[in-house]
């Protein structure tokens, strides 16, 4: 049984410092859980802990059952990508990736049966031989996953692993990642501040900020429903439109919000920026007519290619169950 | 070398460089030239008249028994300055790496003897190991050593050495220090997930890695034990006793100046010069390419 | 991370005390030595209490060096060591700093013999040139004068290396852009290059004070006046006999003084020092 508890999970750096303020989540065995949040919030602090590479101040986690707060890396049966691949210099792929085994005193065939299975599944077989420096950005990362799997851990740890890559790289490894997943089954912990990493590889998520969860959820729950302002903020690409009104904030995605006539508009922008993507077109601007609170929000709205958008009025409509709101003071969600 | 902009000016890069030329023409190659000649020829006993003789000068260096032991002295003091110096600093410099609390304090501790001049080092632990009234020296004859520097060749040549790796402790100190902290944090933290306990993380990850400072310093302390430790041997021992601590650079000074035999130490210090060039060509060539990873 | 060996960190500082502990020591003792008389100093074992002849010793070699030994002054030995420690960096970094500005920024007939010609200084240190440097020096009426224990000194290949290296740091864009504000190459020099400089001059500063300092083969070949010795070498010549007949107490109270000003230096200075010493050695 591999599931990970986290309980009240807590630190503290000095008295007055404290960073991870009691996130708590179960993890089944199996399930590929993404902890994303911005810069700062936490995320790898909290997955280090679940390593040991950092101390619990309060509160527990438990791997397979058994509590490890206490044990030391080596002991609690996990493996970790890094995000800068951690691959020892002066070591051959082959060696980098029987290191682990080698330490624990396997016989050296069945060191080598993991390191080719491994190296089949990453595509690595012609690389065994050479040092990191001789290898690309993406066959590092392989290696650097390949190093993880000889392991055959009960639990992986991921800390960014694809934030070095450029672009196109990236969404290939995603793609890698998620068939891995579906072949070897083992439980993930992914930490990321990239929103659509998190959207396609999550089962579910834990979304961070300032130490503490603000919402633990499937991904489409997560997107359909935000349990806070900065949730929903925080997912989506444009972001929500989060528009003051009075003590409350409606939160309206930009894909939701149509053209209409003026007369039947239940919201209405002054437009300044209008962005063709080709697929889609980007139009902003701000909130303008009565009910507009002061401050005049910033709206984002996407159109479809062919929509009409220029500079000036839009009036917009959106259907009743797009609304969401949420408590102006307290930021949480307010259910209808 | 290449810069993409550069000024275009006939005479001002002339002007710039010559002090720097200047001195080094006036005060280098023409004294070393002058070194060279030397070695090639003999003068009479009143420094009236000089021959040239050819290697013969170098020749009887070759066969001089004192010369061919002032080698194997310089060599013994080398290895063992070398080696002391960098063992008890990369202990000293790991520890340092490890400890959280206190580092900026042992840091400063531990560096300060670098201000200490070879010489006063010497002086510094010959007053402490004086066979009469050292203190170091009442320790030791406590224990049932009999210490005597003065008549015992080896145990100066013990003195020397401890004199000299106290000073150079600290410079070894620093660049461990550096080399230990420039080593990504996460690559110990993968070998202590592969299961790497301290000791096994130090000697196959750690220690590899830190192999070009460890060249780096071999060579540095190699140059320093030949050359820098003048001072050292000046100040305490004289090369003495017989020659239990005459190395190389003392000879030529001895030779030259107290002996007044101006081409053997003419032709021994076109010999050093030898040796300085191939360091400095190890060191340029080899260390200096430092490894990318 | 999560480590349960608290007996290892134990041990690591056991190891840095033990360390700093053998470093300490002989200052420690030097420090004693230099306060007692030297009947106590004499005595075995000697006290490592610190005396109450602080004042009396330290004035004595100040004005009237030792008794049996050298009878030099070391107050005049600590302005010549100044002298020394000042003038050695000042003139290194001025001379080296030009020199590689050409080296660097122009392109000229014998560029690159200059460079190969600076380089090989690297490799003739002045242990391997004694005597005919020392003729050199006679010949020149430089004997026994601050020129003579300074100048030869100043040319040095690792502060031109250094600054080399430095210059190549800097952004080709900024030559351009001075170029087109109007700047001919000593402007540049002057108003942008040595700004940026500062930090290097510095941690060069700080290593060649050191360097100045404790010189020692060279003041002990081309001095024999004794109002030119050096601090450095006034400890030497106050050793005369065998140890007993040393005045070890005030030997040590010298050698405290000649270490004083480059510990200093090291210890305030900490963050220039340990720059330049690595970045030198690059």
């Amino acid at each position: 049984m591999a599931a990970v508890s986290l309980r009240d999970v807590r630190k503290s750096y000095t008295a007055d410092l404290q960073v991870i303020h009691g996130v708590s989540m179960e993890i089944a065995d199996g399930e590929f859980v993404v902890i994303l949040g911005p810069s700062g919030c936490g995320k790898s602090t909290l997955l280090r802990m679940v390593a040991g590479l950092e101390t619990v101040s309060a509160g527990e986690i438990a791997i397979g059952g058994r509590v490890v707060n206490r044990l030391e890396p080596k002991d609690r049966d996990i493996a970790m990508v890094f995000q800068n691949y951690a691959l020892y210099p002066h070591m051959s792929v082959y060696e980098n990736m029987s290191y682990g085994l080698r330490i624990k005193g396997l016989p050296k065939p069945e060191i080598d049966a993991r390191v080719q299975r491994a190296a089949g599944i990453l595509e690595l077989k012609n690389f065994l031989d050479r040092k990191p420096r001789a290898l690309s950005g993406g066959q590092r990362q392989r290696v650097a996953m390949g190093r993880a799997i000889v392991r055959e851990p009960q639990v992986f740890l991921f800390d960014e692993p694809l934030s070095n890559l450029d672009a196109k790289l990236r969404v290939q490894m995603r793609g890698e990642l998620q068939s891995l997943h579906r072949r070897l089954g083992i439980t993930s912990l992914y930490v990321t501040h990239d929103q659509v990493e998190a959207m396609t590889l999550a089962q579910r998520m834990i979304v961070m900020n300032g130490g503490r969860a603000e919402q633990i959820g499937a991904p489409l729950e997560v997107y359909a429903r935000p349990a806070t302002v900065f949730v929903a903020g925080f997912i989506g690409s444009p972001p929500m439109n989060l528009l003051p009104r009075g003590e409350r904030i409606l939160g309206l995605r930009p894909e939701h919000l149509e053209p209409c006539a003026a007369a039947e508009a239940k919201l209405m922008i002054e437009v300044d920026l209008v962005e063709p993507l080709g697929g889609d077109t980007l139009v902003y601007g701000h909130e303008t007519g009565e009910g507009a609170a002061e401050g005049r929000a910033r709206v984002a709205v996407r159109l479809p290619a062919h929509a009409p958008a220029g500079n000036g009025r839009l009036p917009l409509r959106y259907g009743p169950a797009q609304e969401h709101w949420f408590d102006a003071a307290s930021g949480k969600r307010i259910e209808r | 070398m290449e810069k993409r902009v550069v000024f275009r000016s006939a005479w001002l890069p002339y002007l710039l460089v010559a002090p720097q030329i200047a001195i080094t023409l006036v005060f280098f190659f023409w004294p070393a030239a002058q070194a060279v000649w030397y070695s090639f020829h003999l003068q009479d006993a009143f420094g009236l008249k000089t021959q040239f003789v050819g290697l013969q000068n170098f020749a009887f260096l070759f066969r001089d028994g004192k010369y061919l032991a002032s080698f194997k002295v310089t060599a013994l003091f080398s290895v063992l300055v070398a080696f002391a110096g960098i063992a008890i600093s990369l202990l000293l410099a790991a520890m340092a790496d490890r400890v959280l609390k206190g580092a900026l304090a042992y840091k400063t501790l531990l560096i300060w003897p670098y201000a200490v001049a070879p010489a006063v080092a010497g002086v510094l632990w010959a007053f402490m190991l004086a066979p009469s009234i050292g203190i170091v020296t009442f320790v030791l004859k406590k224990v049932g050593i009999d210490w005597n520097w003065i008549i015992h060749g080896d145990q100066a040549m013990l003195l020397v050495v401890v004199a000299a790796v106290w000073k150079q402790i600290s410079y070894n100190f620093l660049f461990f220090l550096a080399g230990l902290q420039s080593i990504p944090k996460s690559l110990i933290e993968a070998a202590a997930i592969d299961g790497a306990g301290p000791g096994r993380r130090f000697w196959t990850i750690v220690f590899p890695l830190l192999s070009p400072t460890t060249f780096f310093l071999l060579v540095v302390n190699s140059v320093y034990a030949f050359f820098d430790t003048f001072g050292v041997i000046d100040a305490t021992t004289e090369g003495g006793p017989g020659q239990a601590t005459n190395i190389l650079v003392y000879k030529v000074y001895h030779d030259g100046v107290k002996a007044a035999d101006l081409g053997g130490s003419s032709a021994q210090s076109v010999i050093l010069m030898f040796i300085v060039i191939t360091l400095t060509v190890i060191q340029f060539r080899f260390v200096e390419k430092k490894v990318q990873y | 991370m999560v480590e349960n060996r608290p007996w290892l960190t134990f041990l690591s500082h056991a190891v840095l005390i033990l360390g700093v502990v053998v470093v300490a020591f002989p200052l420690y003792v030097t420090f004693v030595a230099s306060t007692l008389t030297f009947d106590q100093v004499m005595q075995v074992p000697m006290t490592l209490f610190p005396g109450d002849h602080l004042l009396e010793n330290y004035s004595q070699v100040l004005s009237a060096g030792s008794h049996k030994g050298s009878k030099a002054a070391v107050s005049a030995m600590l302005f010549n060591s100044m002298v020394m420690a000042l003038a050695i960096p000042v003139g290194k970094i001025s001379i080296s700093v030009i020199a590689s500005f050409a080296i660097v920024y122009f392109r000229f007939p014998l560029r690159n013999f200059f460079f190969w010609m600076i380089f090989v200084t690297l490799m003739l240190p002045v242990e391997v040139r004694i005597m005919p440097t020392f003729k050199v020096i006679s010949d020149l009426g430089m004997l026994n004068s601050y020129a003579g224990l300074t100048v030869p000194l100043i040319a040095s290949a690792t502060a031109t290396f250094l600054f080399r290296q430095f210059f190549m740091t800097v952004p080709d864009e900024l030559a351009e852009a001075a170029r087109v504000d109007g700047a001919g190459p000593m402007r540049f020099f002057w108003d942008v290059l040595l700004p940026l400089s500062k930090t290097t001059m510095a941690a060069l500063f700080v290593i060649q004070f050191i360097y100045g300092w404790n010189q020692y083969l060279w003041p002990l070949l081309i001095t024999t006046d004794e109002s030119m010795y050096t601090t450095v070498i006034g400890i030497k010549r106050m050793i005369v006999g065998s140890d007993a007949a040393n005045e070890w107490n005030l030997i040590m109270a010298t050698a405290i003084l000649a270490m004083l000003p480059p510990a200093a230096v090291v210890v305030l200075m900490q963050k220039w020092f340990v720059k330049g010493l690595v970045e030198t050695e690059k």
